[in-house]
């Protein structure tokens, strides 16, 4: 069993190894600077369906088989996962026709996080001997249900976010797999809101919950940003992740440039014209997959914190003069290498 | 001793500023520029074809209606085409003021709504961006005649 050493953390008893990742992106992501490093890049952002939810949901079922497939496993115990669209409803349907035990789940761009914490918590309380979690999100389909129709001819304000096409998913296993890294700590945030009203300035939003998880962490272990080779918010991009920086100095730690931001990493904010980076479920769970699992297997870096952040706004709560309420989700990494 | 409530709205006030200072400005010397220059040349391109039509014998009224109906039409065209939103992006208010802008507004959310259905997606999302404008359009004109009505009484 885990053993609870803070509010916000908590160590699991047996690691749990992931197994597996895969990497589906759409076509802007796939000309990016992680271009190369996705293990499917689409061209086409319907994916031959005939609405942009639905190919959201394809991308999520054809993501999930790609894991399958590179896993070698036919089969897992349950599947975790979550979107940015109403009801779930990429996910849903996605694993409609997946026939496996399956919890759906809503944490907004913190998903990847959050879901690898269930899965995390799940095998470790032994619900489960293998878990897949993944996140999804797609530009068109996120433009629609939260701003406006894409042939709108307007301006996007200089902090604005660009949602991410893709989905990332790893395969979550207690059985041991030779050079995969494993999870051993579940760090999970709490709901704060600073006041940012703004939807369009989402990584102001979502720093202070970053920042206060990141404080939490810290203050519980006794430890100092240091112990990590890498520390990668979620979809903070430009904006956020500087005042993430500014909240952890006032706070005492110092964050150097093992400090990285998801939205950032994913597109090249000056010639893809993305202004504060990228933003949507899908940011954070690429930039893992497709960037630092990797570099996690290989042992180029021994031991990482991935925390993904969402904005927990609808549209309905943002006209209604709501201010934004945002949450982060963390999980430990080790190399095995 | 502070109270818990000030506090957090001392904190709040703090972040805000922090907000303001990590935010980049759209730059909006530039974007003037550029919706100047477009949205002027869509203006000269009316004109012309205002002249033309005029010289083709057509009268004042139905000028100004052929002229609207031509810029709309392209507009309309262009947002199908997927080319209004790029060209939007660029010109900015140099498009959207113009009756283009307006024509993109209704065209955008039906082309994007008409995947729920004719009724309740394209029939019941079209007049998303638009309606407002002209509820309130209409209730701005209503309140004008009002007052003119008045003003004619009166002299």
């Amino acid at each position: 069993m885990a053993v609870r050493i803070g509010r916000h953390t908590a160590v699991l008893d047996r690691p749990v190894y992931i197994a597996e990742a895969a990497s589906s992106a759409g076509k802007k992501e796939g000309e990016g600077p992680l271009g190369e490093m996705f293990d499917r890049v689409y061209q086409d952002s319907m994916l031959g369906e005939k609405s942009w939810e639905m190919a959201e949901s394809r991308l999520v079922k054809e993501n999930f088989d790609l894991l399958l497939k590179k896993s070698g496993h036919t089969a897992v115990d349950i599947c975790i996962a979550g979107d940015l669209l109403n009801q779930d409803s990429a996910a849903n349907f996605g694993y409609r026709d997946i026939k496996t035990p399956f919890i759906g789940i809503y944490g907004a761009c913190s998903t990847m996080g959050e879901a690898m914490g269930i899965g995390a918590a799940f095998i470790d309380g032994g619900f489960a001997e293998t878990a897949a979690a993944g996140a999804s999100s797609h530009f068109c389909a996120a433009e629609k249900q939260y701003r406006a129709p894409l042939g709108m001819g307007s301006q996007r304000p200089q902090t604005s976010t660009w949602t991410v096409t893709g989905d990332g998913a790893v395969l979550l296993s207690r059985a041991e797999k030779k050079g995969a890294p494993i999870i051993t700590e579940v760090l999970t945030g709490e709901i704060t809101d600073m006041g940012v009203k703004d939807p369009n300035n989402m990584g102001a939003a979502m720093a202070p919950a970053a920042a206060s998880l990141l404080t939490a962490y810290f203050k519980e272990t006794g430890r100092t940003p240091d112990y990590f080779d890498v520390i990668a918010t979620g979809d903070l991009g430009l904006v956020g992740k500087t005042l993430v920086i500014e909240l952890l100095a006032a706070e005492g730690y110092v964050l150097d440039d093992r400090y990285t931001d998801c939205g950032i990493e994913i597109y090249d904010s000056e010639s893809q014209d993305t202004h504060s980076g990228g933003s949507g479920c899908a940011c954070s769970a690429l930039v893992f997959t497709a960037k630092y699992y990797k570099m996690l297997c290989d042992g180029k870096i021994k031991r990482m914190l991935f925390m993904p952040t969402g904005a927990l706004m609808s549209p309905t709560t943002s006209q209604q003069g709501e201010s934004i309420p945002a949450i982060a989700h963390g999980v430990v990494i080790e190399s095995r290498c | 001793m502070e109270s818990q409530n000030s506090k957090d709205y001392r904190k709040k006030k703090e972040y805000e500023q922090m907000v303001k200072n990590a935010s980049p400005d759209s730059p909006i010397f530039t974007d003037c520029i550029k919706a100047f220059v477009s949205g002027g040349l869509i203006c000269v391109f009316g004109q012309i074809m205002r002249n033309y039509f005029t010289s083709m014998g057509l009268s004042q009224d139905d000028t100004g209606l052929a002229v609207s109906l031509i810029l709309i039409a392209i507009a309309v065209l262009l947002t199908g085409f997927g080319l209004f939103g790029k060209i939007g992006k660029f010109c900015g208010a140099g498009t959207v003021v113009p009756i283009t802008g307006f024509a993109n507004s209704v065209a955008s959310p039906a082309i994007e709504f008409k995947k729920e259905g004719w009724v309740f997606g394209l029939g019941a999302k079209m007049f998303q961006v638009a309606g407002p404008v002209i509820v309130y359009g209409t209730v701005t004109s209503f309140i004008v005649g009002i007052i003119y009505y008045i003003a004619g009484l009166v002299r």
